[in-house]
């Protein structure tokens, strides 16, 4: 365990309260009473097809998007001001590979980007991001420009970016996203081992739950904007997400992974199958 | 013998000549303020937006002759009204922007070809058309110095303010909106710097080759810089070497013939951008690309037996 680990016994507490928040976007329902809570230490994986509303969920959680109704409370208090509690990681970022910046300069921004001025030398900034860059497993290409890195590298330097400042909250918007399949599995063991280490609350959105499934903690299901929430077992079932996506679905599980697909009730067989409601995955 | 070299470089009266100390102080700051902002420009990709300032400042200068004014106001006064202007339309779709901007610059170069035909008919300036679009460094006033620091300390000063957080945002808009960075705010002063630093490179060099200056050592400099201050530092400096490499061979050029015609500041300033370009593409091409050092056998075995061997 790494300096200042989280102790379990030591503190539960509320990472995340998301209460019966609905958000209309030019006259379209995109999340329906939605709710939900995360604890401090826990891994939640935000599953849903493109389009069922994560996006907008996060966006939300992160006060980019104010709720139709309904509240977000961050560690226990009502969503403020931009603030320290939450580290965010987006979809897709795409870092240039001209921007002069090195892996270890990003993660010092993360430390005091928003603030004025030029970043003045000091030891403690740069032992925060020396600590950071190790906890992400990202000290080898500390002195890389980021944008030469590889998507995974990528990722963990844009991880330490947002953990920093030692939020409650991590969000990841899609970040196994055009990851190889090594990467992927690295980049969940590590956001797996943080949220542990750190006592932070780690909610990742994924079209696929099929690389989190080992690591999850909790489930957050989102269908037609409306999002069903508990262990795996719990939500991905055939009542639980046929009522979601309003219509009947079925949830089969082969060897250690979980498959979820349309079909027709009467025929007992998938009638047709969208690739959008596929999830593969894991173990029971 | 190293005094007859020194003297075939730096032909006689060089430095007791006051259009060239001028020329070196004027042509020095711009550069500077022109490398440090261009660094930004470059990085936030809005190489065109800067084109489109210099070009509709060149109707600024062009005015500033009509009306009897410091070249320097007129440059300054109509890029800022175009970066206004760009603000406040505001286009986010990058077509749309890349669009609005063609048209603005369009518009200001006709209206600068207007207000030169008036230069030329009513207040008979001679050659204003060449100072406005091509600059004529030597014939800077020495008293448009103060106004040049002025406006230099102004740009240099509002970067230094939005330094991290300017940054921040051309890494990402969205991390820096998630970093509580006020983005518009952020942008807009660049945009503002950006106005400023090509009002004053047009002075020196010229409305339509001030880009050259803006983004020439910027775009330079990221490719052998491997963070931000180092990139900015250097594109300060490859501006003010070309600048003064060029007031150096434009003074020296008045030698080279019998006739005794010098080539103008702003060819041999443009030229050595060109040449300080092509040259950090070698350089950077050798450091740029330095992949992370690939993981050790030993650190991803765990066989003791293979990591006393390196």
């Amino acid at each position: 365990m790494i300096e200042g680990a989280y102790d379990l016994a030591e503190d539960k507490g509320e990472a995340l309260a998301v209460e019966g928040v609905s958000v209309w976007l030019s006259g379209r329902e995109i999340l329906h009473d939605v709710s939900f809570s995360l604890h401090r230490g826990e891994f939640t994986g935000l599953i849903g097809s493109n389009g069922a509303g994560k996006t907008t969920l996060l966006r939300t959680i992160l006060g980019m998007q104010v709720p139709t109704t309904g509240t977000v409370r961050i560690g226990g208090s009502p969503r403020g001001a931009h603030g320290a509690a939450v580290g965010y990681v987006p979809q897709k970022i795409l870092l240039d590979p001209d921007i002069p910046l090195r892996s270890r300069d990003l993660v010092g921004l993360g430390f005091d980007g928003h603030r004025l001025g030029i970043p003045l030398r000091s030891k403690h900034r740069r032992i925060l991001v020396e600590e950071m860059l190790e906890a992400v497993d990202a000290s080898r290409f500390a002195d890389s420009r980021v944008g030469t890195l590889s998507g995974g590298e990528q990722q963990r330097v844009l991880i330490a970016h947002a953990l920093i400042r030692h939020p409650r909250l991590l969000l990841l918007d899609e970040p196994l996203a055009n990851l190889d399949i090594r990467s992927e599995y690295e980049v969940v063991e590590l956001l797996s081992r943080l949220a542990e280490e750190q006592g932070i609350g780690v909610l990742i959105s994924a079209h696929d739950m099929n690389p989190l499934l080992s690591a999850m903690d909790r489930i957050v299901y989102i269908a037609n904007g409306r999002a069903a929430s508990g262990t795996t077992d719990e939500v991905v079932r055939t009542e639980v997400l046929s009522k979601l996506y309003g219509s009947h679905v079925d949830v089969i599980r082969i060897h250690d992974r979980i498959l979820v697909a349309a079909g027709h009730e009467h025929d007992g067989l998938p009638a047709h199958t969208e690739p959008s409601v596929w999830a593969i995955g894991g173990r029971s | 013998m190293v005094d007859a070299l020194l003297r075939s470089v730096f032909e006689p009266g060089l430095f007791s000549s006051g259009p060239v100390h001028t020329a070196a102080i004027i042509g020095g700051i711009a550069a500077v303020v022109s490398g440090v902002v261009g660094t930004f420009t470059v990085m936030r990709g809005q190489s065109f937006a800067g084109h489109a300032l210099s070009d509709v400042s060149a109707a600024g200068g062009s005015a500033s002759f009509l009306l009897g004014i410091s070249p320097l106001l007129g440059f300054v006064g109509m890029a800022g009204i175009a970066a206004g202007g760009m603000e406040m339309i505001g286009v986010q779709r990058a077509r749309g922007r890349d669009l609005a901007t063609g048209i603005v610059l369009g518009a200001g170069l006709g209206l600068a070809a207007l207000l030169l035909y008036f230069d030329a008919t009513f207040t008979s300036t001679t050659g204003a058309a060449i100072t406005v679009l091509f600059g004529s460094m030597f014939a800077i006033s020495s008293s448009t110095i103060p106004l040049v620091v002025a406006f230099s300390l102004v740009a240099l000063g509002m970067i230094l303010v939005v330094y991290r957080p300017l940054i921040l945002s051309s890494v990402s808009t969205e991390l820096a909106q998630v970093r509580g960075v006020r983005v518009r705010l952020t942008e807009s002063i660049h945009l503002l710097t950006l106005a400023l630093a090509v009002a004053l490179s047009a002075m020196t060099i010229g409305a339509i080759l001030s880009t050259a200056l803006l983004i020439g050592p910027g775009a330079a400099a990221l490719r052998v810089a491997h963070r931000p201050a180092w990139a900015i530092f250097s594109a300060a400096l490859i501006g003010l070497g070309t600048t003064w490499g060029g007031i150096l061979l434009a003074y020296d050029s008045y030698y080279w013939s019998s006739d005794h015609r010098g080539w103008p500041v702003s060819f041999f300033v443009v030229s050595l951008i060109f040449i300080a370009y092509l040259v950090s593409g070698r350089v950077g091409a050798r450091s740029t690309h330095r992949a992370p050092k690939p993981l050790a056998i030993e650190e991803i075995s765990s066989s003791p037996t293979q990591s006393t061997r390196s």
